[in-house]
């Protein structure tokens, strides 16, 4: 064949503007297939990125969960509520010992002027507590005895399996009706169905008119709340209490004996806000502010406690944050050891491929295009490697929680979000070109004559 | 003829420390287009540097040099760059291939380069240039599964793909047995009857018989310049 048979040379594209889009298309196509000549040294060179990534898409997951259990568990005892209680003044044994009848706490009267705070508080619950046993034929168990309101179920997030919760009724007839909680209907009636039946509490019969289902224990972890399990608890109403139980409670210890006198173990308020909003959360903090300052000028010794279960919740949320920012941290350090990988193997193949550069800029390819082949070939390594990474890190999420229920039989919380994997994936790509441009400028700065001559 | 490569006193110096190399003392010199013209020497004599010099892979300390016109010699990077890949042709000794790009792939670069977009008809030069030199059977094959005259022939195809105004070949069949290199020295003769314009280095007096014009290189100087009435692929 006659070189003048050839056909001739296309003309250039006309300028469309996408030109540089095209070239930088080509290159990763190209980029991608001189990776796959070296698969396994590609892949140990991003080996840092994938665990890096991997890595903080897990922690992260793990972390916004166990925290998202704690908010969780802080919601369920009401993220508004304000919770007043009687505490046992320190002192009360050694000055007023005459009497052992000790008397503390929150009044009746100190309620009603709680109540006086108006449309802020939706809901006030008192509570009385009494350790007690609870007998049902020649069955017995130790539960709680809890004298309550009718909200107290809705406050508390409470639910029921059969029959319902104290109402009105009960209260203001000072009916001798109780709701069982799951473990002592369990322990009391194993084989039956309790309701309708009448069980034994301090010598009184009360009869069963609700079951409660199972409930988690809520988790004590901060000041004054302690962890309350809520499943040997027995509720009657709180007048029917005034009467059937009277207002001290006789504890005997080993020797010797001592009784206590407490009008109101303890009221969980409601206030009237959204704790998602700045403004409601002031509410609440303004109103738990007002009630300490109530209290305070009332009673003569500090026999009372408010806790406010919304400091926890921000605490936690301080908490999250920090531990977000450790987590940027590590991930930061990670992908820039990972980085470092990456100019490693990058200053490496550069060297290796110089006489591939000199001939590519013999046959007419511009600093610019030199630099774009390498840079493109770094970042399509450490954006595969952040995918690879993300990938691993999302199987981990999925993977981890059942095999450590199955061999450590601990719950391992975990929530998938998009922000980190985006943010890791992103940052990946960031990686590449970072510490891509220098290997790839050393690269398109050599000299086309010496690069030739290389062997 | 028009003269394409006009060299007018062309000085190349190398800096090595405080040390000055003169290699090239100001060269003048005319090729004219259709020519086919061996450069001799000893090594040392500055050939390779005028190669690169006039393949535009290098610049001259001082002098001239007109690519057809073209005022080459004190062009920036870029501009060089483009004019490598749109009016030169570059023939290796060591053929130059990439190892990783089929011989298709391989004959296309120098348009990727230049900005031709890779289409159809982008694809039937190249075929039908690799089919020119013979390879029509091995469109797909890599440099490393094939012969050295093999490879050279896809270089050749590569250096004519951008149809270019001036072959560069340096020292072609310095890695090629003799019969080998005598194909490929008459490849190039058919081009250069086709109206192309070769210059090519090389050592050996057998292949610069095959060229219509031998200049000699000596420290830096044209030592002789001889004009050969009868080519080896004209006779």
């Amino acid at each position: 064949m006659d070189i003048r048979d050839i056909p001739p040379v296309p003309p250039l594209a006309a300028a469309t503007g996408f030109e540089g889009l095209n070239k930088v298309r080509r290159s990763f196509v190209l980029a991608i297939r001189s990776l796959w000549l070296h698969k396994l040294r590609a892949f140990l060179s991003v080996l840092g990125i994938i665990i890096g990534t991997s890595a903080v898409i897990a922690l992260m997951a793990f972390g916004k969960g166990s925290m998202q259990d704690a908010l969780e568990d802080i919601k369920r005892q009401g993220a508004t509520n304000i919770v007043v209680r009687s505490v046992k003044p320190p002192d009360e044994g050694a000055t007023a010992s005459r009497s052992f009848v000790a008397s503390y706490g929150l009044k009746v009267a100190d309620l009603s002027r709680m109540g006086t705070f108006g449309g802020t508080i939706s809901k006030m619950v008192p509570m009385r507590v009494f350790p007690t046993e609870v007998r049902y034929l020649d069955r017995m168990s130790n539960g709680r005895l809890v004298a309550t309101t009718e909200d107290y179920a809705q406050v508390n997030k409470l639910t029921l399996s059969s029959g319902r919760f104290l109402n009105d009724e009960d209260n203001f007839r000072k009916l001798n009706h109780c709701v069982l909680g799951a473990g002592l209907a369990d322990k009391l009636f194993p084989f039956e169905d309790p309701m309708g039946k009448s069980v034994v509490i301090q010598k009184q019969e009360y009869r069963v008119v609700g079951v409660l289902i199972d409930r988690m224990p809520t988790g004590g972890t901060g000041g004054s709340q302690s962890a309350e399990d809520y499943n040997n608890d027995v509720y009657i109403s709180f007048d029917t209490a005034k009467v059937r139980v009277g207002s001290t409670v006789v504890i005997r210890t080993s020797g010797s004996r001592g009784g206590e006198r407490v009008e109101v173990s303890q009221v969980t308020l409601t206030v009237d806000a959204d704790f998602e909003t700045s403004e409601g959360r002031e509410k609440v903090r303004a109103v738990g502010n007002a009630i300490k300052g109530m209290l305070k000028e009332d009673h003569l010794r500090e026999d009372w406690a408010v806790s406010v279960p919304l400091d926890r919740l921000e605490e936690a949320e301080r908490a999250q944050a920090r531990f977000t920012s450790l987590l940027v941290l590590i991930a930061s350090i990670s992908l820039f050891v990972g980085g470092i990988g990456i100019m490693n193997i990058m200053l490496a193949t550069v060297t290796e491929r110089t006489r591939e550069i000199g001939i590519r800029r013999a046959l007419g390819a511009k600093q610019r295009d030199i630099i774009i082949q390498f840079l493109v070939e770094a970042v399509v390594q450490t954006t595969v490697g952040g995918l690879a990474g993300l990938t691993f890190g999302v199987i981990l999420v999925f993977g981890l929680p059942p095999l450590s229920r199955l061999f450590f039989e601990t719950n391992l919380p975990a929530q998938l979000s998009w922000q980190p994997m985006a943010l890791s994936v992103g940052v990946s790509v960031i990686v590449g070109v970072v510490f891509g441009l220098y290997p790839a400028w050393r690269a398109a700065k050599l000299d086309p004559i010496e690069a030739l001559r290389h062997d | 003829m028009a003269a394409i490569v006009e060299v007018q006193d062309l000085i190349k110096n190398y800096y090595m420390g405080d040390v000055t190399v003169n290699v090239l003392k100001g060269l003048d010199l005319s090729f004219e287009e259709g020519d086919f013209v061996s450069l001799m020497g000893p090594s040392g004599s500055g050939k390779s540097t005028l190669m690169n010099i006039l393949g535009c892979l290098d610049r001259p300390t001082a002098g001239n040099y007109y690519l057809r016109d073209r005022d080459v010699a004190h062009m920036t990077d870029n501009q060089l760059s483009d004019v490598r890949s749109t009016y030169l042709g570059f023939i290796f000794q060591a053929y130059n291939l990439l190892p990783q790009y089929t011989v298709v792939e391989n004959i296309e670069l120098p348009l990727v380069y230049q900005g031709v977009p890779l289409d159809a008809r982008t694809k039937d030069r190249c075929v039908a240039l690799a089919e020119m030199v013979g390879l029509g059977t091995r469109l797909d094959h890599r440099p490393l599964q094939l012969s050295g005259g093999q490879q050279q022939r896809v270089a050749i195809a590569r250096a004519l793909v951008n149809d270019p105004q001036l072959i560069l070949a340096d020292e072609p069949t310095g890695n090629l047995d003799s019969r080998t290199s005598v194909e490929i020295m008459e490849m190039l003769t058919e081009l250069n009857k086709a109206g192309k314009t070769i210059i090519m280095v090389t050592h050996e007096n057998d292949i610069a018989a095959w060229s219509r014009r031998v200049v000699r290189l000596r420290d830096g100087m044209v030592e002789s310049d001889i004009r050969n009435d009868k080519p080896l692929g004209f006779r």
